[in-house]
């Protein structure tokens, strides 16, 4: 360890609100070192007033995502070895989203589109009925298995250049949650749903950039989910059900 | 579409669709649906029209005698005239995403001009047809 931290290196971490700036520190490098390690070294250790957000730090909750030299990251799996070109670090805010503070943003936008896709669940089964008994193999059920596992840490909306040139459509998380459920067989608001992505900023907005896909930490594919919305609308409008 | 933008309370200027609020869903499914299948048709229809023009210059074809075939055979003009009607609906409608997206023009008033355009690639490209019809 203490051969360690004998060494240091450059990170620039962005100070302030939308307004503000990179501020540099030098911060000691460490075997497996992530980028949220850094971030919490400089609010410890050299800045107390660094705003950040995390909670888990297990790559589980989703709220430590931040642009780590240029691209969207989850920084408590991010390892600086794998990111450090040429050994410099640079952290800033997710995109596309409103800077409250230093690494902090607002994540409402994010999650008010989660809504606008009616990204809840409607059941239609009351407590008095029986468990609902969907086969693990179904098409219907697998579609589920590839996109459940978002954890909403808004790595895909910072990545999507749609919803930069558009900021009115809804983004690959919530357009990936309302594929999840449209693929629900216990939920009952499939063509609402439908109805909620096929506007002018839903799901026929995405240009199949595929940066969502790239960049998501869980290894989801948005983009296959956007398309899968895009036929269902497409039927949904051609049989005259919208 | 501008009815459905307006800024989260506390969030300074982020334009977001509120819960609930979606319009024209019918209209934008459906020029959805155009654009692809009139994407769809042109796909064939440039590879068909590109053979024909290389045919025609390997061929040493002059205008003359093409024109004479397009007479000859209806297919031709036919086909142009499919041809045709998928231009007319695909380049308004990916104008109109473009200028969506890149300079923020949208609303009645632009929806009318690309109408407006469609019309004349329409009529223009029909009035070229018939001429090729004979």
């Amino acid at each position: 360890m203490s051969s360690e931290t004998a060494v240091t290196f450059p990170v620039r971490i962005w100070r302030g609100d939308a307004g503000g700036r990179f501020e540099c520190y030098d911060v000691p490098r460490h075997a497996s070192q992530t980028v949220l390690d850094v971030v919490t070294h400089v609010q410890r250790h050299v800045d107390p007033s660094l705003a950040y957000r995390y909670a888990c730090r297990v790559g589980m909750c989703g709220s430590c995502a931040m642009t780590v030299n240029g691209k969207a990251r989850w920084t408590c799996r991010t390892h600086v070895d794998t990111v450090a070109a040429g050994g410099m670090l640079e952290i800033a805010p997710l995109n596309h989203l409103p800077i409250v503070r230093d690494l902090v943003v607002d994540m409402t936008p994010f999650f008010d589109k989660w809504a606008a896709a009616k990204g809840s669940f409607a059941p239609t089964a009351t407590r008095r009925d029986d468990f609902a008994r969907v086969a693990p193999q179904s098409k219907a059920r697998r579609a589920i298995d590839a996109t459940i596992e978002c954890i909403g840490c808004g790595v895909c909306y910072a990545s999507c250049d749609v919803v930069g040139w558009k900021p009115g459509y809804l983004g690959p998380a919530a357009l990936n949650r309302a594929w999840t459920l449209v693929n629900d067989v216990r939920d009952g608001a499939a063509l609402e749903r439908l109805r909620a992505v096929a506007g002018d900023g839903g799901c026929q907005s995405c240009h199949t950039h595929q940066s969502c896909t790239e960049r998501c930490p869980k290894h989801l594919t948005p983009t296959a989910s956007i398309a899968g919305l895009k036929r269902r609308v497409a039927i949904a409008a051609i049989k005259g059900q919208l | 579409m501008s009815g459905a933008r307006f800024a989260v309370s506390g969030t300074g200027d982020s334009p977001v669709i509120p819960p609930g609020v979606q319009t024209g869903v019918r209209a934008a499914a459906w020029r959805f649906v155009l654009q692809r299948a009139s994407a769809a048709v042109l796909a064939v229809c440039v590879v068909v029209h590109l053979v024909s023009i290389v045919y025609a210059v390997r061929s040493g074809l002059s205008a003359e005698a093409i024109v004479a075939r397009m007479h000859a055979n209806p297919v031709w003009p036919a086909f142009y005239a499919i041809f045709v009607v998928a231009v007319a609906i695909h380049a308004p409608l990916g104008l109109r995403a473009i200028a969506d997206e890149w300079l923020g023009l949208r609303g009645f008033v632009f929806d009318a001009v690309l109408a407006l355009f469609a019309l004349v690639l329409l009529s223009g490209g029909l009035y070229a047809v018939r001429a090729l019809a004979g």
